[in-house]
């Protein structure tokens, strides 16, 4: 009888432990005491190559050859690209450079130096491969993006903000007849951006 | 009368409880299913109670960060810091770089944000105190869900309403099988899921049934699918 109450007693007493719970084992960004630095992730060795991850397109993945930026994009943009950078626009650029690139985002309004305008004539003739470069490695105040934004993603952004710089600098002679009249029909013609823009300063 | 018994046997023989004890014993056999049940319901309250399954209260962080200001206020989205939500089974933490992308320039002095900057500094990660810690046993997996249209408030709450982050449930297996067990009331439209807003439909049934076919949604309740 006493056997059996004290073998209840010690199953009951394991059932309290947590080791299947707390496994010792490291997670993502887990902690360790065991190496110098407190993280159990470890730095890739220098010249490690992951299998599939030898970046040998450098035009690609640097938006520069031999020193010089790429002057063109280096995969086909279609507009599953567009949709994809304009939806990455809207997450990792508008809240410094606006929704339409006027350098009117969110920060603005809490006190930080508007960024540059896309609209310029220099980043209008910008090689897409200086603004891949920029988003890559940063310049300025502006901090790298490139271990936040996959590569590709960061190719579909400049490629979007391609599309800003056009909607920002459309000659009235590149227009059809339509779309002509359509402008004449409204009276303030840039009225619907100008309102996204607005948008993205207010929050 | 047979009186070859000892003392200590007669002993033995005799009544233990007297006649005026037999009410007792009536109220001793409810008295017990009673306690059983109570300690039973006890037991249930304290194990989905705050302090075990560590839902509803605020932790302590090096930086006291607001979710509220950040996405609320200035209209973040998650993703900004959150980075491989989409692609990987852990949603991300940010690095101190991404902290300093704004605050290298604002809030340059503030004494809350001391650790990032020197973190920023001496290249020592910063660390934060885990608020949703699953088990060791389950297996989790971010994008699977995001992707198929299982929003972020649905699991982790109002974030964008907590100035301190909480866990906004208590991710017990029950809660995690009574969405795997229904997802079509649950899923929304994959443009959604990043919505903090976002409200169930009045005809959510009916939607969801729609997503769960055009999103492909199996009702994965086999022990495998997280017990890994």
């Amino acid at each position: 009888m006493r056997f059996i109450l004290l073998t209840v007693g010690a199953i009951a007493l394991i059932g309290c432990r947590q080791d299947m719970h707390d496994q010792p084992r490291y997670r993502l960004n887990s902690a360790s005491d065991f190496w110098s630095d407190g993280r159990a992730a470890r730095p890739a060795v220098k010249g490690t190559v992951a299998r599939g991850m030898l970046k040998t397109d450098a035009g690609l993945y640097t938006g520069k050859i031999n020193g010089r930026d790429v002057l063109e994009f280096p995969f086909p943009i279609t507009k599953e690209v567009l949709a994809r950078g304009k939806d990455r626009f809207a997450i990792y650029c508008t809240p410094c450079h606006g929704l339409t690139g006027h350098g009117d985002g969110m920060i603005v309004t809490r006190g930080l130096k508007n960024p540059p305008s896309y609209h310029s004539e220099a980043l209008r003739e910008a090689a897409p491969g200086h603004i891949f470069d920029v988003i890559t490695n940063g310049s300025g105040s502006m901090m790298s993006y490139g271990a936040r934004i996959p590569v590709k993603d960061r190719w579909a952004i400049v490629a979007y903000i391609r599309v800003l710089q056009q909607s920002q600098n459309v000659k009235l002679a590149q227009l059809t007849t339509e779309e002509v009249e359509k402008v004449k029909a409204s009276e303030r013609p840039a009225a619907p951006e100008k309102k996204a823009a607005k948008k993205g300063g207010s929050h | 009368m047979y009186t070859g018994l000892g003392p200590r046997v007669r002993w033995l023989m005799s009544q233990i409880f007297s006649p005026s004890t037999n009410p007792l014993s009536k109220i001793s056999i409810v008295a017990v299913a009673l306690l059983a049940g109570g300690g039973g319901l006890a037991l249930w309250e304290v194990n989905s109670s705050p302090f075990v399954s560590r839902a509803n209260y605020p932790f302590e962080q090096p930086v006291p960060f607001s979710h509220k200001h950040h996405v609320a206020g200035l209209g973040l989205d998650c993703r900004y810091c959150h980075t491989t939500v989409e692609r990987s089974a852990f949603a991300g933490m940010p690095a101190t770089e991404t902290c300093m992308s704004c605050h290298s320039m604002i809030w340059t002095n503030a004494p809350m944000l001391e650790p990032v900057r020197q973190s920023w500094a001496t290249g020592k990660s910063l660390e934060w105190n885990r608020v949703h810690d699953l088990p060791g046993f389950v297996y989790f997996n971010h994008s699977i869900h995001v992707n198929k249209g299982v929003g972020c408030s649905e699991c982790h709450g109002p974030v964008d309403q907590m100035p301190l982050m909480y866990q906004a449930n208590t991710l017990y297996m029950t809660w995690c099988l009574e969405c795997h067990r229904n997802p079509e009331m649950r899923v929304r439209p994959r443009d959604k899921v990043f919505d903090m807003k976002y409200k169930h439909p009045e005809n959510q049934a009916e939607l969801g049934a729609k997503l769960v076919a055009e999103y492909k949604i199996q009702k994965l309740t086999d022990c495998y699918t997280c017990h890994r």
